[in-house]
């Protein structure tokens, strides 16, 4: 593996820190009753977001779903907009229209998580093709995860992007569930990347719990694409931490493969990797993730005492 | 208590608009092995909403099946096993999702007996859900009746109470044509008297859910207990409200519909789905069409904002009918102001 620097794996880690302090801190807030409806967290998939965020610029795009927190911060969401949103604030990204499901950050080219499961799918697609058609060099990734790859769209998507040669990276985070149905009974081939071959699609496989792996696979996709090479499909493997949504236990999940992939944190994998890699002291290590807690908890005070939308402003929009 | 009701047997038990939904799946199962299930978990999950728990140990993997995330093809499919002689209950977590599979509700499924001059039958049935429920945002919480309501060769069945849940049912899935079958999300914990025997609600009758003279509420699914609740709010100041439930949208019981209004002279139809376009708009029409002299005021509508049901529940709340809205409503009909 290439060696990274100190500043670039402190980066990922970072990251990586902050999708998990999000997630619990929200998930707290949402045990309290300050969050409603439908919260799916982004638990043991922090590598992915990070990873492929990192290989992105600015003027990129990306479509995420409905676990979409992760995609979100990496990509480099402001914590305030984002719990305000949780909270439906007049503050949140959404003005509390829309939501855990629904949050986006258009002008920063975050086209929004979504409550359809593959929803986002033909919009990255879009969002490729628009890019295409004016000349630029901006990439654009969708994120799906594998029940999202049993819709129609993935494969209508695929073949266009294929056909197209559009700059589009589709990226299948295979947490092997949606919902509680396992990917391989309702496939016969739960190796997702194998599908790309049959449109022409340059596929790819990695290990999503490792953010070095999944960035450096990033990275090479996305210079196919600026380079007119594209699509490309990357599969990354991992499996989420606890149940599909807040209120879900879980139950279905066998103890040993949640073990297992537990016993492979990304997050603690990430700093293994500042550390080892990066040559940082504990103590930088430390740092980083007081700054990052700081940070949070600054995000919630501002949520919570934020107004909520006004509702006659409301009832005048509609 | 409706008149369906206290015209049925005696023995009776109270039981969730759920487990009815899951007699009915159960009882007609039983009855005919043509009968079987598909849908995103309903087979090992039981079902996100718990309609379909425990009958994948009885019947088995062949007649309960978990679909993949392919809406468009798992409905499409039901299509297709019905016209060669199953009778598929198809379930669509939430109606929103119903969206991706468009083509072969519309196109396939209310053409198919048309085309075919007649000869060919869709005794297909699809089990969604829909409505407002608690902070679940615009792609979870459409009403959306109106665009099935609107297509020609569609049945369109959405009840409010666990007896009809269960009658209207097992009613479907003995039906030939093809049924959109939309329950609510709020209604699936609520409880309700069901016979202790077998029994079925034959598609298109109407249920006057509380009699009243002064008015007629006219509401289905959930909107059904909304209308109740003002109803005996009202009956404290002396107004007599009857609560009318279509329960069948398509066909829709309009002799019974018009007798209500010959009586009360007055009507509010209470809708939870937005007003544009709507089956509110629809019922308003035929009752001027057919009893426009008995009437003592223009007919008023109840009905949800035009617009996406935002995330924040103030303003989720804004945007369907309350029951003080309900109330207040009847109120300025009677009085005439
Ligand atoms: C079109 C559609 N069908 C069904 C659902 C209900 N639903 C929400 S999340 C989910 C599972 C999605 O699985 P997957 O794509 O693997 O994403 P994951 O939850 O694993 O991130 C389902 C079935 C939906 N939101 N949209
Ligand atoms: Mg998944």
């Amino acid at each position: 593996m290439a060696k990274y620097s100190k500043a670039m794996l402190a980066g990922l880690y970072k990251t990586l820190y902050t999708i998990r302090v999000f997630e619990n801190s929200c998930i707290k807030l949402y045990r309290q009753g300050l969050i409603r409806g439908y919260f799916h967290p982004y638990l043991g998939q922090e590598a992915i977001a990070t990873g492929v965020c990192a290989a992105l610029e600015k003027d990129d795009y990306i479509t995420s779903t409905h676990r979409g927190h992760g995609h979100c911060i990496a990509w480099g969401g402001d914590l305030k907009k984002m719990v305000a949103e949780l909270l439906g604030k007049e503050t949140g990204y959404c003005s509390g229209r829309g939501g855990s499901m629904h949050i986006a950050d258009i002008t920063a080219g975050n086209l929004g998580a979504n409550g359809i499961v593959g929803g986002g799918i033909p919009l990255g697609l879009g969002a490729a093709l628009g890019a295409s058609i004016r000349g630029e060099r901006r990439v654009a990734v969708t994120f799906a995860s594998d029940g999202a790859s049993n819709n129609g769209v993935f494969a209508e998507s695929l073949n266009m992007a294929g056909a197209w040669n559009l700059p589009y990276i589709l990226v299948i985070e295979n947490n092997q569930y949606a919902v509680s149905t396992p990917i391989e009974e309702v496939t016969r081939v739960s190796d997702l990347y194998k599908r790309g071959p049959g449109y022409g699609v340059e596929s790819v496989c990695v290990d999503g719990n490792d953010v070095l792996e999944v960035y450096q696979q990033a990275k090479e996709a996305v210079t196919l694409c600026r380079r007119g090479k594209g699509p490309v499909l990357l599969e990354a493997k991992t499996y989420r931490h606890m149940g599909h949504h807040v209120n879900d236990p879980g139950a279905y999940m066998p103890e040993e493969t949640l073990a297992y992939y537990k016993s492979k944190d990304p997050v603690k994998i990430g700093r293994k990797y500042l550390l080892e890699m990066g040559k940082a002291t504990e103590e930088e290590a430390r740092d980083i993730e007081k700054a990052v807690e700081h940070e949070m908890e600054e995000a919630i005070e501002f949520a919570v005492t934020s107004p909520e939308p006004s509702l006659e402003e409301f009832l005048k929009e509609v | 208590m409706s008149t369906t009701q206290e015209t049925a047997q005696a023995r009776t038990r109270t039981i969730m608009y759920r487990e009815a939904l899951n007699e009915a799946l159960r009882e007609e199962m039983r009855r005919d092995p043509k009968v079987f299930l598909m849908g995103e978990g309903v087979a090992q999950r039981g079902g996100s909403y718990k309609v379909t728990t425990g009958l994948l140990d009885e019947f088995g993997p062949k007649r309960v099946m978990d679909t993949p995330i392919s809406e468009a093809s798992f409905v499409g499919a039901g299509v297709g096993a019905a016209i060669t002689g199953m009778r598929p209950v198809v379930e669509i977590l939430f109606v929103d999702f119903a969206m991706l599979a468009l083509d072969q509700i519309a196109n396939q499924a209310a053409k198919f007996k048309f085309i075919t001059g007649g000869k060919g039958k869709v005794p297909l049935v699809l089990r969604t859900q829909g409505g407002v429920g608690s902070g679940l945002a615009a792609q979870h919480s459409q009403s959306l009746e109106a665009l099935f309501y609107h297509i020609p060769g569609l049945k369109l069945i959405m009840p409010s109470t666990p007896y009809d849940a269960k009658g209207l049912l097992k009613s479907a899935i003995r039906e030939d044509d093809p049924v959109i079958f939309i329950e609510h999300k709020l209604l699936y914990m609520t409880t309700g008297e069901v016979p202790e025997e077998e029994y079925s609600i034959e598609l298109g009758k109407a249920d006057i859910k509380r009699r009243g003279t002064d008015v007629t509420i006219i509401a289905w699914s959930h909107m059904v207990l909304r209308a109740l609740a003002a109803a005996e709010k009202l009956a404290e100041e002396g107004i007599e409200a009857e609560v009318f439930d279509p329960r069948s949208l398509v066909p829709l019981d309009k002799e019974m519909i018009i007798d209500s209004v010959k009586k009360t002279e007055n009507v509010v139809i209470v809708q939870e789905a937005v007003r544009r376009g709507g089956i509110a708009s629809d019922i308003a029409s035929i009752i001027q069409a057919e009893a426009f002299d008995y009437l003592d005021g223009p007919i008023e509508i109840l009905a949800g904002k035009n617009t996406p049901i935002p995330f924040n529940l103030n303003l989720e709340k804004a945007c369907v009918p309350q029951e003080e809205d309900i109330i207040e409503a009847v109120r300025r009909m009677v009085s005439g102001t």
